[in-house]
């Protein structure tokens, strides 16, 4: 809906947001995931999207780059709606965006040059030399400089995360996308992931995303952050506002408290077991 | 009412599946014929690796059943034709009933077997490692660039597939035929060229393709619908193989049947 007189559109100028969303809601099967989400990403900015499991964050990564359509409500990215545009168009955004999957996601086929190599062959129309060199190039800025042979299976997790941002480097987004950069590595391989993505927003002013867990990994690379609940936007940030907000939710999140309903289960299992039930023990039941 | 519901549900579940089937078959045949005069040329080399796996390599067992199936054809055939006297139709049986049924139905398991599983299986691993969304957000098309190279290769190799088949089923039946029933062996490869009309032979090809576009179809569906884990990507394996089987005998009955009638007149 690209109406002149539209207030809910934001601004496409140079200066705009890189990524709008608004009031974004989607689905799954029926059962809502995310409640409407609305926020800006800025241009060059690292956001970082916290939350615990099942609090919607990989959905609302996935909305974002695509891959799920929203039931209500627009992504904007550089300026365009992502989901009322032609699918020729979509694919242009596409191309000026890079992800890099919790898994690598590379494929297994192919070795991890011709794995960075795809999207160059895919969409320009480059010299087999040049991509080569561009290759050399991407796999040098993650580490992996003489692995281009290597097939994906051959890599340590580290590496495959590695490889799998030379690939989303590969056609040199403006939009870089993680989802959970450093779950299943040990702490010194997903500092030295941290490292890498400090290192690609100051080298080239990215506009960076990530989807993550982890606090500390959050605290040092973020510009800023949002909190994310139960598919509700809970608290939106700086680094400092995060750590000095005084929202329950919030400090359960930094302070590591567990969900009471958590401690409510333990009770119900006690219950079962010594069949003693504690005085005033609410009903069992999830909160998330 | 309870029993209605299941049979209208169950219905539905099987109409949208065929559905399901004919869009992926169609986008696959669109970006195989029509995408490169579109500026989108197909990838030829990945359609050449598939042609050798799911053709080539299929040679040698393919070749040990179809003899096989000849030489049982024969056997079945003259239990029958000798009562009468008439051992030397043995030779147009076996030719016959190679090439308009079984050629291409025996051919058709056996790829099943070898390829439409194996698409499942790779697609389906691909799936549930997010290999497919990825290429979503590099914007390429997994339909063009996994489903199409495989589309190619099995619409062509299939049809090859069978006429190899229908050869070595012949040969299979000549044992036979030289062995117990007085023919030479060139006397029975004439006796079955003879008996053959290029009708039999083009019905049974067209039956080829169209179990190439079932088998890729089913198997590569079965691939990009698995989600879950690794025991979803085994599950839909044996969903493509036993889904693929089925389809293949229900496009076999059509299409032998619309041969039948226009073959009447």
């Amino acid at each position: 809906m690209p109406g002149i007189a539209d207030p809910t559109r934001p601004s496409t100028a140079l200066d705009g947001p890189m990524i709008s969303l608004r009031g974004l809601r989607v689905s799954y099967s029926g059962r809502e995931i995310l409640h409407g989400i609305t926020f800006d990403v800025q241009r060059g900015e690292t956001l970082v999207i916290l939350g615990g499991s099942g609090s919607g964050k990989s959905t609302l990564l996935r909305t974002l780059v695509g891959l799920e359509k929203p039931t209500a409500g627009e992504v904007w990215i550089t300026g365009k709606n992502f989901s009322a545009i032609s699918d020729a168009e979509r694919d242009d955004i596409r191309k000026k965006i890079g992800m890099s999957f919790q898994g690598g996601a590379l494929f297994g086929s192919m070795t991890v040059g011709e794995n960075v190599a795809l999207p160059l062959r895919e969409h320009t129309k480059l010299e087999d030399s040049t991509i080569d060199i561009m290759v050399r190039l991407k796999l040098d800025q993650v580490g992996l400089s003489g692995y281009e042979q290597y097939k994906p299976s051959q890599l340590s997790g580290g590496m495959k995360k590695r490889a799998a941002v030379a690939r989303a480097l590969a056609m040199d987004p403006e939009i870089l996308f993680f989802d959970e950069p450093s779950a299943g590595l040990d702490p010194i391989i997903a500092a030295g992931i941290d490292q890498l993505i400090l290192d690609l927003k100051q080298a080239f002013r990215m506009t960076i995303i990530v989807v993550t867990h982890e606090l500390a990994s959050a605290f040092l690379i973020a510009d800023r952050m949002v909190l994310i609940n139960k598919g509700d936007v809970v608290a939106l940030g700086t680094v400092k506002e995060m750590q000095y907000s005084t929202h329950p939710r919030v400090r359960q999140f930094m302070d590591r408290v567990p969900e009471p309903a958590v401690a409510q289960e333990l009770d119900y299992l006690q219950m079962l077991t010594e069949q003693q039930p504690r005085q005033g023990s609410p009903s069992p039941g999830r909160s998330r | 009412m309870e029993f209605v519901r299941k049979v209208g549900a169950a219905v539905i579940n099987v109409l949208s599946y065929l559905g399901s089937l004919a869009a992926l078959g169609g986008r696959a045949a669109f970006s195989a014929f029509i995408g490169p005069f579109l500026g989108k040329p197909v990838r030829f080399r990945s359609a050449v690796e598939q042609a050798m796996e799911a053709g080539v390599r299929a040679l040698p067992i393919l070749s040990l059943i179809t003899f096989f199936i000849g030489l049982i054809l024969a056997l079945q055939s003259a239990y029958e034709l000798r009562r009468f006297g008439a051992l030397n139709y043995v030779a147009s049986a076996v030719a016959i009933s190679m090439s308009r049924e079984l050629g291409p139905l025996i051919t058709a398991i056996v790829v099943i077997g070898r390829s439409g599983s194996a698409f499942a299986a790779e697609i389906g691993t691909m799936k549930v490692s997010e290999e497919i969304d990825a290429l979503g957000t590099m914007a390429i098309d997994p339909v063009h660039f996994l489903v199409t190279p495989k589309f190619i290769a099995m619409v062509l190799m299939l049809p090859c597939l069978t006429i190899w088949a229908n050869s070595m089923g012949i040969l299979g039946g000549s044992l036979f035929g030289v062995l117990q029933a007085d023919f030479t062996w060139s006397r029975y490869i004439r006796a079955s060229l003879e008996a053959l009309f290029l009708r039999d032979v083009v019905t049974g090809l067209i039956k080829s393709f169209m179990f190439g576009v079932t088998i890729t179809a089913v198997g590569c569906l079965e691939g990009l619908t698995t989600s879950g884990g690794a025991e979803q990507v085994g599950r839909s394996t044996t969903r493509a193989v036993v889904v693929s089987i089925f389809l293949v005998i229900l496009v076999d009955l059509v299409f032998t049947t619309l041969f039948f009638f226009l073959g009447a007149h």
